[in-house]
């Protein structure tokens, strides 16, 4: 399904990041970066206007002729990147919307871990394993 | 029931473990209790929030700890914030969970900051998790009320 996840810090480094094999790394990567601001200016912006949706859930940060990039923000600052292809017609919105869900709690359970330091890059076969299901859609 | 007793048990140990041995200092021992706190707070925070939505500004992440994380932690609300808008935030517990095991009144004063440390550091890391990097302190006078104060840093 997805291409690309990506889970970024709370200074915007790079906590992990899950490229599908064959994919071009590197402009996935330029991608899923410039997802950051569209993410910097949603969230500024509704604290700008109160009563506008205050969700977790961001959307469609922008879209390129290949891909749809969609954008989650937690309250800790952590931000999550998914991009899948954008001839990908099948994947509904709320489909996307589970897979952050699924990808906060894998990512909730690598913090609560007591050998994890936050803010360091995420090195589990437990997160991986979790991502490898998301992405398969299982 | 079985769940908090668990908490209150294992807080007690964590006292009584970092203040044993013959020549522990009181501010030793009570700035490990205080980073135990932290990294609690730090890491419960971020599975505590998962299903609310985002935070407004500051008072909304203060008015979530005094609702969700003392009811989720203490069982309880806190009985009364009070702030000063330039950045100093007050917490009033009348019954704070972790010295309602001690007797009432003045005689064990002296131990109580032992019992508060931990809650300092928790507090302390669940706003630095959120975003907000504060001193916490805390202030008996008479058990079991305490009150919490924030003084979040600015720049």
């Amino acid at each position: 399904m997805a291409v690309c996840v990506s889970v970024i810090g709370k200074e915007n480094s790079p906590l992990y990041v899950w490229v599908g094999s064959g994919r071009e790394e590197l402009h996935l990567h330029y991608l899923a970066h410039t997802g950051l601001d569209v993410i910097q200016e949603k969230i500024t912006s509704v604290t700008k206007t109160p009563g506008d949706t205050r969700d977790l859930y961001l959307g469609l940060l922008y879209a390129t002729e290949e891909y749809k990039v969609f954008g989650y923000t937690t309250n800790t600052r952590i931000k999550f990147v998914i991009i899948t292809d954008a001839a990908n017609t099948t994947l509904r919105d709320n489909e996307i919307r589970m897979m952050f869900r699924r990808l906060h709690s894998l990512y909730t359970n690598v913090v609560c871990n007591p050998f994890y330091i936050p803010g360091h890059q995420i090195s589990s076969r437990e997160f991986d394993k979790g991502v490898a299901a998301l992405v398969a859609g299982n | 029931m079985a769940e908090e007793t668990v908490f209150d048990f294992i807080h007690m140990e964590a006292v009584s473990y970092v203040f044993q041995g013959e020549k522990v200092s009181e501010d030793e021992a009570v700035s490990k209790l205080e980073h135990m706190g932290f990294a609690t707070g730090y890491r419960l925070v971020e599975r505590l929030t998962r299903e609310s939505g985002r935070y407004k500004d500051e008072l909304d992440i203060m008015k979530y700890i005094c609702k969700d994380l003392w009811v989720t932690v203490y069982k309880k609300q806190i009985d009364n914030l009070r702030t000063n808008h330039q950045g100093v935030y007050v917490l009033h517990d009348n019954r704070f969970r972790l010295l309602t095991h001690m007797a009432n009144g003045k005689q064990y004063l002296q131990y109580a900051p032992r019992y508060l440390a931990f809650t300092c550091g928790l507090v302390r890391g669940c706003l630095a998790n959120l975003g907000v990097t504060c001193v916490v302190t805390a202030e008996v006078t008479h058990l079991p009320a305490c009150k919490f104060q924030i003084q979040v840093q600015r720049g």
